[in-house]
């Protein structure tokens, strides 16, 4: 087996070896590796969609995640209480709301998703946002409601959560257009001017009627004009601020240069004679603009995505008073209130259960993947999840007090220790322009002692020929086309000083659950007892977890497809046992040992040696033990490859797992890695990664759950699995939207490249203005062509950086 | 008389520019650049695939293809 590795057709995950699921595109059988992918695919060809796998240009997420119990919880958001933060009664019956599409990897999935909406009966209009994946949806509130439209959307194997738009984001977007429209008039006014400027240096040349250049002039001082007076004004602005705040910024030189240019013209138009320079403003000023913009462009980008990730959790709970439930918002709740938890919520507060017996998967905190039980009287914690059934809790703790604030707090004093390269590189700048004003000065006391007429003309030219423009754009233009070649690969940069930091990495710290592995457990063998063959008992015991919503029953029906399933009755379900039920007349028991095992039959010897800390599940009938599963979480597929590449390129390796030493080493020993460190709580991961750095290395870190956040923040550059919470997102560098572990190896590889960008970039734009400073200060160069140079020199800068995306 | 006729043109560009900011002006406020790939995107995959003659067999297939 795995010689030759099948990639699933709907997401390009390793199709594992003896699976059957296949779904029928376009007339081709193509092999899937999931029930998950197998469902997404076959509601995208029933829906006519098929087109999507002609267009898409990137893999999506995988369909694994695709759980009945995921679906349910929608029906949540058709609460008028919860709509109203975020819906728009938008007409008579008509609502209006806009959701973040989570999932998307390119075009064709914005498609997928919008044409699949369109053809439901009561959408009024769809629209998605390509750069954004933000959509704007409107429905007809008598024919179809929220929760269908977000279940129709999670059908086709996206997540899609209401957006409620705040401050912060209005106030970008209307800094956005506002920076548009000053491009565009710079654009349109330096088009203009250029062309009388034409004019006038052939008159200044062949000779020119005076009246006639006056009129040249005074119509180019009047397109100059909005330049100046609107355009500009961001300069003006972080120059006054700056110096305000006593340091020189590199907006100093260029509003010293635009305005002094501008009112020089204007002494020389009013007053007649000398020279004007308005196409050096107008010139100088939009290009300023334009690379300004193209810099903000892929921040804003990444900003926008990071924000989708951020808001992916309801804030809502239902309250119980006295025989009344309400949905409130979290920040509502109050310590002794009981709050009603479903099977499949995320619990919102600390606290203690009083009512009803079921698991929590509490490995978002703490890291262990197994459910934990929960019954009246134990402690439940806030961002957990509640698995069986409904649980009512008493409020302890909210808000601040909570664990998972205490661990957000942790983060922050982390991160607060972080070195600011940005703020070396300001200081640098302040030096540069410094010098900068200077030596404009020297050149002008002396051209004005030499010659007088040409002394404002050549201090205008050195202020404008070495506008720092080139050197300030150097790095912040590598690193904005850098993130934006990783965003469009499912690679989210959430601080851009992560890629400086990315190519001199040279260890990398991998926790194991979650990230070197799936983090839910899978069925890694099957060990049969009677007769039937391993794919009957499979599918026994999956047909018996039908309706069951236990991570345990997840990895049986993910191993067989919904119409291979056989139908149950008297199906019995007891808690923290197993489960029976009655298939084509016999009686099954699936569970435990003491629940379906026989004392009589043994595991084979060597099991727990070969899959430690796995959970054995057996199958019997009524005669004897037909089967025994063994469930464990399974490695992702593209870890070992993973380590080979990382080896190959000398980069040290290491696992740091809170989890038993057993269970570590054997993933450790899969993937090849010789260091490895187990039964670490956060605490002790951030000494051991303290220790790394201590030698010397330059650690990134990669990890998924709240409870690798303080190591996230404490790594030189961390990942996170983007399959992960919020919080972790919220901590990392980088995020791993598509949650493949080789994203890593990439991400380093871009880290290089980008480094190498930045250095020739620096390079270049040193050598352009020590070349052309001499000149200009001793007059060779005139103001137009000083204007043509800086912007020459910064476009080749922004030209090479992009040739990173 | 070379004067007159500039100042004519000038006159005219003037015209001409104005309707063009204020046309730009009002495309940015309108929102035409908040999504610069999507209309690109979406004019290449329109479903004109119901023309071509082996699809046109599948009567299961919503079309759009009236156009």
């Amino acid at each position: 087996m795995g010689e030759t590795v099948v990639p699933c057709y709907h997401c390009g995950l390793p199709v594992p070896p003896d699976s059957h699921f296949q779904v029928n595109i376009v007339g081709h059988d193509e092999a899937m590796c999931c029930k998950g992918c197998e469902a997404v695919a076959q509601a995208i060809v029933d829906n006519g969609l098929a087109d999507y796998y002609r267009n898409r240009t990137a893999m999506p997420a995988t369909g694994a995640n695709v759980v009945p119990e995921a679906l349910e919880k929608l029906v949540l958001y058709d609460h008028p209480e919860i709509q109203r933060s975020f819906v728009i009664q938008a007409g008579d019956n008509a609502k209006e709301a806009v959701l973040i599409l989570d999932g998307i990897t390119c075009a064709a999935c914005v498609w997928l998703n919008e044409r699949h909406l369109r053809q439901l009966d009561g959408m009024l209009a769809v629209n998605v946002n390509y750069s954004s994946h933000r959509a704007h949806v409107t429905w007809d509130t008598r024919k179809i409601q929220l929760s269908k439209i977000l279940h129709e959307i999670q059908l086709l194997g996206y997540n899609a959560h209401p957006y409620s738009a705040h401050n912060a984001d209005q106030l970008r977007q209307k800094r956005h257009k506002k920076d548009l429209q000053r491009l565009a008039i710079s654009g349109i006014a330096a088009a203009q001017v250029m062309m009388l400027a034409v004019a006038l240096y052939a008159g200044g040349f062949y000779g020119i009627d005076i009246n006639m250049q006056r009129l040249l002039r005074w119509f180019s001082l009047l397109l100059t004009l909005p330049v100046v007076a609107f355009a500009a004004l961001p300069f003006y602005r972080a120059a006054w601020s700056g110096l305000r705040s006593g340091h020189l910024n590199m907006d100093v030189p260029v509003a010293l240069a635009i305005l002094s240019a501008f009112l020089g013209s204007v002494w020389a138009t009013f007053m007649g004679g000398g020279q004007v320079y308005y196409d050096t403003v107008a010139m100088f000023t939009l290009f300023l603009l334009a690379t300004r913009m193209l810099e903000t462009g892929a921040q804003e980008k990444s900003i926008e995505a990071a924000e989708n990730l951020l808001k992916l959790q309801p804030a809502m709970a239902l309250r119980i008073r006295g025989n009344e439930q309400e949905f409130v918002p979290v920040m509502e709740l109050l310590t002794g209130d009981d709050i009603l938890v479903k099977a499949g919520e995320t619990i919102a507060a600390d606290g203690e259960v009083v009512e009803g017996q079921s698991s929590a998967n509490e490995a978002l905190l703490t890291g262990e993947s197994r459910p934990v039980e929960k019954e009246p009287g134990s402690k439940v914690i806030a961002g957990s999840t509640n698995l069986d059934s409904p649980l009512r809790i008493r409020v302890e703790q909210v808000g601040e007090q909570t664990v998972l604030a205490g661990i957000v707090r942790l983060v922050d004093k982390a991160q607060a220790e972080k070195p600011q390269l940005a703020q070396l590189a300001d200081r640098v700048a302040g030096w540069f322009t410094l010098a900068l004003l200077i030596f404009a000065a020297l050149v002008f006391a002396f051209w004005w002692w030499h010659d007088k007429n040409r002394a404002f003309e050549i201090m205008l030219s050195v202020l404008v020929v070495t506008c720092p423009c080139a050197l300030s754009l150097a790095v912040p233009a590598a690193l904005a086309a850098a993130g934006s070649h990783l965003i469009k690969r499912g690679i989210l940069v959430t601080r851009s000083h992560a890629l400086e930091t990315l190519s001199q990495v040279n260890h990398v710290v991998f926790d194991k659950t979650g990230t070197l592995t799936l983090g839910y457990p899978r069925l890694v063998a099957v060990i049969t007892y009677a007769a039937a063959s391993e794919h009957q008992c499979e599918r026994l015991a999956a047909s018996l977890e039908q309706q069951s919503e236990h991570p345990v029953a997840r990895a049986f029906l993910q191993q067989v497809s919904a119409k291979d399933m056989l139908p149950v009755s008297q199906l019995q379900n007891i808690p923290g046992k197993g489960i029976s039920g009655t298939m084509a007349g016999e009686t099954y028991w699936l569970g435990n040992r003491p629940f379906a095992g026989d004392e009589q039959v043994l595991p084979p010897d060597g099991l727990a040696e070969k899959h430690p800390g796995a959970t054995l599940i057996w199958l019997r009938n009524a005669e004897s033990v037909m089967a025994l599963f063994v469930l464990q979480d399974g490695l992702r597929a593209e870890a070992k490859q993973t380590m080979d590449r990382l080896a190959e390129k000398q980069i040290k390796v290491s696992v740091l797992s809170g989890d038993e030493e057993k269970a570590v080493a054997a993933v450790a020993a899969q993937i090849g890695v010789n260091t490895f460190y187990f039964s670490q709580t956060p605490a002790h991961k951030l000494a051991v990664l303290r220790e790394i750095q201590q030698q010397g290395d330059v650690v990134a870190m990669v990890g998924d759950g709240v409870n690798d956040a303080p190591v996230l923040a404490g790594a030189q550059v961390s990942f996170a699995m983007g399959t992960g919470i919020a919080l972790t997102s919220q901590t990392s560098d980088i995020v791993l939207l598509s949650g493949r572990l080789s994203d890593v190896v990439d991400a380093l590889e871009t880290g290089a490249a980008a480094r190498q960008v930045m250095r020739q970039n620096l390079w270049w734009a040193l050598v352009y203005n020590l070349l052309a400073l001499p000149f200009a200060a001793m007059g060779y160069i005139s103001p137009w062509l000083a204007a043509l140079g800086m912007s020459m020199s910064s476009l080749i800068v922004v030209l090479n950086a992009l040739r990173l995306r | 008389m070379t004067t007159s006729t500039l100042i004519y043109l000038l006159s005219m560009a003037m015209v001409f520019i104005t309707l063009l900011v204020v046309g730009i002006l009002w495309a940015i406020k309108n929102g035409q650049f908040e999504d610069l790939e999507g209309p690109a995107q979406r004019i290449l995959m329109d479903e004109d695939d119901p023309m071509l003659p082996e699809n046109q067999a599948k009567k299961d297939k919503p079309t759009q293809g009236k156009n």
